[in-house]
C-alpha cells in the first residue's frame, strides 16, 4: 500500500518505544485530523483506531514507529497514519482480526475494532519479520 | 597544585565574583563564597593527592560538594549553564596566571583544566538527575490531585476523571474509590469520564475491571459522561458494556444511583415556591 501523502506537508515520524509514545502518538494524529477538517465523531474515532495500533507496536510488536500526516487523492483530503514494527509478525491474521480473539490479556478488539473506526485499513505482516498496519480516514 | 596556591586570594576572589555575576544575585555573595572557598579546599586537597582523573577517589569530596551544590541549583530553578558555571568560572580566573607564567604553568593549567570540565560535566549530571526526580515526584503528585474521590450524597461517592487513564493512574483511582466505598460506607459510586479524550480497549478495560472490583465489595457502579463521539466510537470498536449502568451525564447518574440507594426524588407541587 502505498499512501498517498499530500504533497505539501511531509508525514511525521513518531517512535513507539514506551507507554508515553502511545499517548504522544495520539496526540499528533490528532492535529492532523483536525487539519482535514474530520467532524468531532470521525476524529474521535480515528483517534482511538491510532491508539490501538500504537499500543499493539509497543506491546506484541516490541516497540516501532508511526507515521502520519495528512493525504490527498482524487481531490479528497483525509488523515492516515502507518505503524510498523519489526516484531514477531501474526501469524493467522484472521485469527488475530477476530473480534475478541487475544494472546495477551487484552479485550481482543484493537484491531478489530480499529479496521471498523476507519476507511481504510491494510494489515501487512510476516512471522518474524515484523507488521504493518495502515489506516486512513477520509473528510466527508 | 602549584597554580591554585600560588595566587590563591586572587583567584578564588575572581571565581567568586564570576559565579555571583552570572547567578545575578539569586544567591547571595556570602553563600557563594562559602560553597566555592569550600570547593577550593576539596580541589586542593584532590590535586595534591596526585590523583588525575575527575572520578578517581582522590576526587571524592570535591564530588560530594558538586553534587550538593548541583542539587540545590536544581531545587531552586537555576539552568543547567548556571550550575555548570560554578566549575567553569574557576578556569577563567585561572587564564591571567598563565599569561606570565611558565610552560610547566601550562601543562599544569591544561591538566587542571581537564578535570574541571569532567567535573562540570559531573554537575550537569547531578542537576538532571535532580530535575527528574523533581519531575517523577510532580507526576505521581498530579496523579493523586487529579483523581478527586467525591461523596455526593449519603451512600453516593463520584470520581470525576479528566484526561489521559494510563495503567499507573488507573491503579490510583481503582484504589482510591474502593478505599473511599469503604470509608464512607457508600454503596453507589459515579464514574465519571467527560474528561476522557478517547475510550479505547486499555480504557475500557480498565473501567470494567474497576466495577468489577466495586461489585466485590458490594458497592454498584455507574458510568456517566459519556459523550456522543465517545458512544459512537465505543459502539464501533465492539466494547461491551454488559450489565453496567452508563448514563450520558452525572446528574441523570446521581439520580439513578440516589434512586437505587433508597432515595425518592420528588418535584413540588408549587414548583418550590
Ligand atoms: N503488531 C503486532 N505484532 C504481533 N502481533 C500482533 C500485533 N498486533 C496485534 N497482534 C496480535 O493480534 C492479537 C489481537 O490484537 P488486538 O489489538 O485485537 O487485541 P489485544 O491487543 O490482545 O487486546 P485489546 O482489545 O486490548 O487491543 C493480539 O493479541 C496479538 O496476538
Ligand atoms: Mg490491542
Amino acid at each position: 500500500m502505498t499512501v498517498p501523502w499530500a504533497p505539501e506537508a511531509p508525514p511525521q515520524t513518531q517512535p513507539i518505544t514506551q507507554n508515553d509514545d502511545v499517548v504522544r502518538s495520539r496526540q499528533q494524529v490528532r492535529t492532523f485530523a483536525q487539519q482535514c477538517g474530520l467532524s468531532l465523531v470521525e476524529q474521535t474515532k480515528f483517534i482511538t483506531a491510532a491508539s490501538e495500533l500504537a499500543r499493539n507496536t509497543l506491546v506484541y510488536g516490541g516497540g516501532g514507529e508511526m507515521r502520519a500526516g495528512l493525504v490527498e487523492r482524487h481531490g479528497r483530503r483525509g488523515v492516515a497514519a502507518v505503524f510498523a514494527d519489526s516484531g514477531p509478525g501474526i501469524p493467522d491474521t484472521d485469527l488475530a482480526l477476530t473480534d475478541g480473539w487475544t494472546s495477551g490479556g487484552g479485550l481482543g478488539l484493537g484491531l478489530s475494532g480499529a479496521r471498523r473506526l476507519v476507511d481504510e485499513f491494510f494489515l501487512d505482516t510476516e512471522v518474524d519479520r515484523g507488521t504493518t498496519v495502515t489506516i486512513v480516514k477520509w473528510a466527508r | 597544585m602549584e597554580l591554585l596556591s600560588i595566587d590563591q586570594e586572587r583567584v578564588t576572589a575572581e571565581w567568586i565574583d564570576g559565579v555571583s555575576r552570572s547567578l545575578q544575585g539569586r544567591i547571595s555573595k556570602a553563600e557563594v563564597d562559602r560553597e566555592l572557598r569550600e570547593l577550593y579546599g576539596a580541589l586542593v586537597d584532590g590535586l595534591r593527592a596526585g590523583d588525575e582523573d575527575a572520578r578517581g577517589d582522590g576526587f571524592s569530596e570535591v564530588r560530594a560538594l558538586l553534587t550538593e551544590l548541583s542539587r540545590n541549583r536544581a531545587r531552586q530553578g537555576f539552568t543547567p549553564s548556571e550550575t555548570a558555571i560554578s566549575v567553569l568560572a574557576l578556569k577563567q580566573a585561572l587564564e591571567p596566571a598563565l599569561r606570565n607564567g611558565s610552560a610547566e604553568d601550562t601543562t599544569a593549567y591544561l591538566r587542571l583544566a581537564r578535570i574541571l570540565d569532567d567535573l562540570a560535566l559531573l554537575t550537569i549530571e547531578a542537576y538532571t538527575r535532580t530535575r527528574e526526580q523533581i519531575i517523577s515526584s510532580q507526576a505521581s503528585q498530579l496523579m493523586e490531585l487529579s483523581t478527586p474521590v467525591v461523596k455526593l450524597w449519603d451512600g453516593v461517592i463520584a470520581v470525576p476523571l479528566v484526561g489521559t487513564l494510563d495503567s499507573a493512574r488507573t491503579q490510583v483511582v481503582m484504589e482510591k474509590l474502593l478505599q473511599a466505598l469503604v470509608d464512607t460506607g457508600s454503596e453507589q459510586a459515579i464514574i465519571d469520564i467527560t474528561g476522557v479524550p478517547a475510550v479505547d480497549t486499555q480504557v475500557a478495560q480498565h473501567l470494567l475491571k474497576t466495577v468489577v472490583a466495586a461489585r466485590l465489595m458490594g458497592a454498584e457502579c455507574t458510568i456517566s459522561g459519556i459523550r456522543p463521539q465517545i458512544a459512537q466510537t465505543i459502539v464501533a470498536l465492539g466494547i461491551e458494556f454488559g450489565d453496567i449502568v452508563t448514563k450520558a451525564s452525572l446528574a441523570d447518574a446521581l439520580q439513578h444511583a440516589l434512586r437505587r440507594s433508597g432515595v425518592d426524588l420528588v418535584t413540588r407541587q408549587d414548583g418550590g415556591r
